[in-house]
């Protein structure tokens, strides 16, 4: 693992979701209004930009820096678990206005009671690591 | 002396960017990760945060070699950085979400009493002192609980599923993001008329 390396992903990543706002609980809030194309605009552009890479990688057999090519790992085929826990994560993301990145992100600009926000987060995903025997998947 | 050609170059970062330059930005950022021989998805950060921390004594969910996933926790360490950086450096003199007029209006109902321009970036329940009342405390600790659960027990979250998952066509992923509009769309429209 080179280090500098993921490092530097991350703080594009930060900067790229503060700059384009994707980060504001205000931002999020306008999306589950319909009211502004903003946040599909980011989502569905990097879905596109996202599905021609993936295109590429395929059929090229693209080689990543560890000289192995680029595989997709397929995910489990169910239902519950992804409807059931995505309807549990998405009512989190639009109370907290945040998802997993944008909490790191605001951390690191200053708003130090993520860290609150944090903890919380790693209760609930411990949590989900406790009852996980007990849900539907 | 600074050349003039950084200071055009950080007043051009500084803009609010616009959202066909996110887009692709986040796309290129999951590219990285995949040349690299890895995958783009920050809320298993939160599943190793909890190996690391010894969950594993309580559930075999944690039993994985976690240190193999330490590349992770650098790029969240990174985007903590990102976030410092731009909001330090790369403001441009105001530190608002530029929210259309309709969103103005409809969080005037929410009681939140901002000018077109005014929005801020981060609400003021953001602050410890509002983990002392019953509304911060629901966001801020509820919030992340939802997010820390949802997450897992979907097996991602808007990076892994939105972005990565369906780049891939991955129906999983699909069902997970109609998923995430359900609840959002819960939230927002039924649950936030109560809690404000």
């Amino acid at each position: 693992m080179k280090i500098s390396r993921y490092i530097f992903v991350g703080i594009l990543l930060g900067v790229t979701l503060y700059k384009a706002e994707a980060v504001s609980w205000f931002r999020i809030y306008e999306m589950f209004h319909f009211q502004s194309f903003h946040m599909y605009g980011i989502i569905f552009s990097a879905i596109i930009a996202g599905m021609g890479i993936v295109q590429i990688i395929k059929r090229t057999h693209m080689k990543s820096t560890e000289g192995k090519e680029i595989t997709f790992h397929p995910k489990d085929r169910s239902v519950p678990r992804y409807l059931i826990g995505g309807i549990i994560f998405g009512l989190g993301w639009a109370l907290a206005g945040v998802c997993p990145g944008p909490m790191f992100i605001l951390m690191g600009s200053g708003y130090t009671v993520f860290i609150v926000f944090l903890a919380a987060a790693m209760f609930g995903t411990f949590t989900y690591g406790l009852v996980r025997n007990k849900l539907p998947h | 002396m600074v050349p003039d050609f950084l200071i055009q170059l950080k007043d051009f970062i500084s803009q609010p960017w616009p959202w066909w330059v996110a887009g692709p930005m986040i796309a290129l950022i999951m590219f990285i990760l995949l040349f690299f021989g890895k995958e783009f998805g920050i809320s298993a950060n939160l599943r190793i945060m909890c190996a690391a921390d010894g969950a594993g004594e309580f559930s075999d969910f944690f039993k994985f070699d976690w240190q193999s996933q330490g590349w992770n926790l650098m790029v969240a360490l990174g985007a903590m950085f990102g976030g410092y950086i731009a909001s330090h450096y790369f403001v441009g003199g105001s530190d608002v979400a530029h929210v259309s007029a309709a969103t103005v209006e409809s969080l005037k109902e929410l009681g939140f009493n901002y000018k077109q321009g005014e929005v801020p970036l981060v609400p003021e329940f953001y602050s410890w002192e509002s983990l002392f009342t019953l509304r911060g405390l629901i966001i801020i600790v509820g919030g992340g609980f939802l997010v820390g659960f949802g997450a897992r027990y979907a097996g991602g979250c808007t990076s892994g599923h939105a972005i990565s998952g369906l780049s891939a066509l991955q129906l999983p992923s699909l069902i997970a993001v109609v998923g995430f509009f359900i609840g959002g769309l819960v939230m927002t429209h039924l649950v936030f008329p109560i809690l404000f």
